[in-house]
């Protein structure tokens, strides 16, 4: 929260979880984070509903916003998984993209919090999608699947060497995948935080302070349009990255 | 030196990663021109790949930053 009057900004304050619903929320821990996603799902769900619901030629404001996200995902699936079994992977995707969309861009709204801005979402998001393409891959190949960490046409002395990095960089993903997500989501908030103490300390300045804050409200006004391209960036290269990882799954390299 | 001068300069130190994401970019983004310069009927394939770049190159960074408030906050 803002720094009344002291001189310290208390950026991480803002990711501190606390119940929500009341005492029936209290008493089985949901916080408030649970609430955004359960309300980012509802608003997945009402775009598509309500979307999708005049099923008209001519599609109007929000059945357009459906068909687009569809055919962009629809598109971002075929392209890059490739092969005749990307769709199978479409609705796993699709779920993904929308419910991280949502989670990003509701934390821009004020009042509301970006339950993406916690490792541990994130952590468990793309703990499923490396579940989830190895379990595909061990699928389609069996135990062939094991060649994807030998590459091909290397001496056979540096063997030993390439496997090791190979299966490092293979776990890694589990940690870039999640950490992308979150530290782009928390460095945004922060820096509004931070812009935003910036207002208010140097408002309580006086007449020297005013036009320094008046800058920062704008530099504050910018970061938000910025925070929502980064929103929509992450879900779409979270997206993207999971229909990577799924083509290495289907086709072994 | 005391423990608390000593995070700030090591969270400042971990900044200096931001000088690799700077070349990145700018190499991501000279590229993307020079690309949509010499063809400019392939700027719709090649800006995805350039947005790709950037998201991922502007991770590094924030890697960085998230060590950073590692040293000065945890």
């Amino acid at each position: 929260m803002a720094a009344e009057g002291s001189n310290s900004i208390d950026a991480l304050g803002q990711f501190q979880l606390h119940s929500a619903l009341g005492a029936v929320g209290g008493s089985v821990n949901f916080t408030q984070s649970n609430l955004m996603m359960i309300i980012a799902g509802l608003g997945v769900m009402g775009l598509l509903w309500m979307g999708m619901k005049p099923r008209a030629m001519v599609p109007g404001r929000l059945q357009s916003a459906a068909e687009m996200g569809y055919e962009t995902i629809m598109g971002m699936c075929t392209e890059t998984i490739g092969g005749p079994k990307s769709r199978k992977y479409f609705p796993f995707v699709f779920t993904l993209f929308f419910f991280i969309l949502f989670g990003n861009l509701l934390g821009v709204f004020p009042l509301f919090f970006t339950f993406t801005s916690h490792v541990m979402v994130t952590l468990a998001l793309s703990l499923t999608v490396f579940l989830l393409v190895t379990f595909v891959g061990i699928k389609e190949h069996g135990l062939h699947w094991f060649t994807y960490f030998v590459p091909q046409g290397i001496p056979r002395a540096l063997a030993p060497l390439m496997v090791t990095i190979e299966i490092i960089s293979y776990l890694s993903r589990i940690i870039s995948l999640s950490v992308r997500l979150f530290a782009n989501m928390m460095a945004g908030h922060v820096m509004l935080e931070v812009f935003g103490s910036f207002i208010v300390m140097l408002g309580g300045l006086g007449l020297l302070g005013y036009f320094p804050a008046a800058l920062s409200l704008g530099v504050n006004t910018m970061l938000i349009g910025f925070e929502l391209l980064v929103a929509t960036l992450q879900a779409y290269v979270f997206a993207i990255l999971t229909c990577i990882y799924l083509h290495d799954a289907v086709h072994l390299h | 030196m005391d423990v608390a001068s000593a995070k700030m300069l090591g969270a400042g130190i971990a900044m200096i990663a931001l000088a690799g994401v700077g070349v990145g970019m700018g190499t991501i983004f000279g590229s993307l021109v020079t690309s949509v310069a010499r063809n400019p009927a392939s700027r719709a394939s090649v800006f995805p790949l350039a947005i790709l770049g950037f998201a991922l190159t502007e991770a590094v960074a924030l890697y960085a930053l998230v060590i950073a408030f590692i040293i000065l906050f945890v």
